[in-house]
């Protein structure tokens, strides 16, 4: 049966840049629908009606949602090509931690640097710099989060790279002079060709932030 | 399993979490060591074995630490590959039940949340969005003995909040958000999960729970005077 892949995304979203890693890691052609958020489409809005966000993975006519599971799905469909998960049980749950840890914090953490000032601010900033510390220790000495190759951390994480720009410039700080081996780490991802055709460019999603800003009416 | 097994659960008696944990390894006849939690003095261990969130349940695996209940639920799905297995082998099935279960823990828990810890205005809002989101959740379990497949399954651990938890909750709080006429077919699904020896024998006492619920909200009130 000829394989039917549509990724509703957005294309400063970092979690759609996920699937698009995925996807690409995998070599698989897909059907790229850029949605308009402020108007969703009707496939949209039926194929994730519960959340009505992107974005959503549609495979043969049925939808994944979240962008998590989608890679986890992705990985287990197309397996035998590029591993993002290991097999052994204890090394697959770390790595689901630390995705987990990326998803719980990188997000809401990096809005407060680019949604307030002052001193809400500073606080996002150090606690921003506070989880990117974490990580690096969790990175340590290895290429990648999944040791020699790029794993399923690496997926669920690097897309936040490219706000990195727009968060420095908003927060008036470098993310480089805190955690340098992240910024290597980051660097060694977007060599990959997978990675670097999924990411945009830090100076758009720095205007993107910026038209935001202007929209919601933060200075 | 060999006898040289050893699983520990870190955890706290009143938690959904730390139940969830429990009733899978209970499923599966895993035995274990459980060490109760005192969640206003954490013990040492357990922030060695969670220093990044210091929370539980934590499982522990032969020395291995594995924190958060659904990373652990599928790493003793894959761990041991008895009956009942929690997920399917294929992945659109796996997909959705990942679905429902991060549904639950960041949608109805979350929002439950709320409605515990507020009060007027902002209570009677997430009281509606609860309702809603326990709908899409009822939708989901119409016409089906259970969450996934044939038997108990990942989606019904994680659902297992609803069978005495939430209840016990609601009457602590004096409110009447979930019952069988709202939610017919949620409710079938507990009288069949509680056929269960398992999910029966799992069950919170219920007037240590009320007490613990009705003190933490006192507590609450208080702080934020």
């Amino acid at each position: 049966m000829a394989e039917e892949v549509v990724l509703l995304d957005f294309w400063p979203s970092p979690f759609g840049m996920r699937s698009r890693i995925a996807l690409a890691e995998k070599g698989i052609k897909y059907e790229h629908k850029e949605e308009d958020l402020r108007n969703k489409s009707a496939l949209l809005l039926q194929m994730n009606p519960v959340h009505k966000k992107i974005p959503v993975l549609i495979h043969n006519g049925k939808p994944v949602c979240e962008s998590l599971i989608q890679v986890q799905y992705i990985d287990e469909v197309w397996h035998d090509k590029a591993p993002l998960l290991p097999s052994d049980p204890y090394q697959k749950a770390t790595a689901r931690f630390w995705a987990d840890y990326v998803d719980k914090k990188i997000y809401e953490v990096g809005g407060r640097v680019w949604k307030t000032k002052g001193e809400k601010q500073a606080t996002a900033k150090k606690e921003l710099i506070e989880t990117l510390k974490l990580l690096e220790k969790e990175l340590g000495d290895k290429p990648y989060f999944g040791g020699e190759s790029l794993g399923y951390v690496d997926v669920a994480f690097i897309p936040f790279y490219s706000w990195f720009y727009a968060l420095e410039k908003c927060g008036n700080f470098s993310i480089e002079a805190e955690c340098p081996k992240l910024i290597a780490w980051a660097k060694r991802c977007m060599q990959k060709e997978s990675v670097a055709k999924s990411l945009p460019d830090q100076q758009k999603v720095y205007d993107f932030i910026l038209e935001m800003k202007k929209h919601f009416g933060i200075e | 399993m060999g006898d040289d097994e050893e699983v520990k659960v870190f955890g706290m008696w009143a938690s959904p979490y730390s139940r969830r944990v429990e009733l899978a390894l209970k499923l599966k006849g895993i035995p274990y060591e459980y060490i109760e939690e005192d969640l206003s003095n954490k013990s040492a261990l357990l922030i060695k074995h969670n220093p990044v969130h210091q929370k539980i349940p934590v499982l522990v695996h032969n020395g291995k630490s594995i924190p958060e209940s659904l990373v652990i639920l599928e790493y003793i799905d894959e761990t041991w590959r008895n009956n009942p297995i929690l997920l399917s082998q294929d992945p659109y099935d796996r997909a959705m039940a990942r679905f429902w279960a991060k549904f639950i823990d960041e949608k109805i828990l979350s929002t439950t949340r709320k409605v515990s810890f507020t009060t007027g205005k902002e209570q009677e809002h997430a009281i509606e969005e609860v309702t809603e989101q326990l709908k899409l959740l009822e939708n989901e379990v119409k016409g089906k003995a259970y969450f996934g497949g044939e038997g108990i399954g990942y989606v019904d651990i994680v659902a297992n909040f609803l069978v005495f938890w939430f209840g016990n909750l609601q009457e602590a709080l004096g409110i009447n958000i979930f019952s069988q006429h709202k939610f017919p077919f949620i409710f079938e699904w507990i009288q069949k999960q509680l056929k269960i020896d398992m999910v029966d024998e799992s069950r919170i006492p219920k007037d240590k729970h009320l007490t613990y619920i009705r003190t933490r909200l006192a507590a609450f009130k208080s702080a934020s005077k």
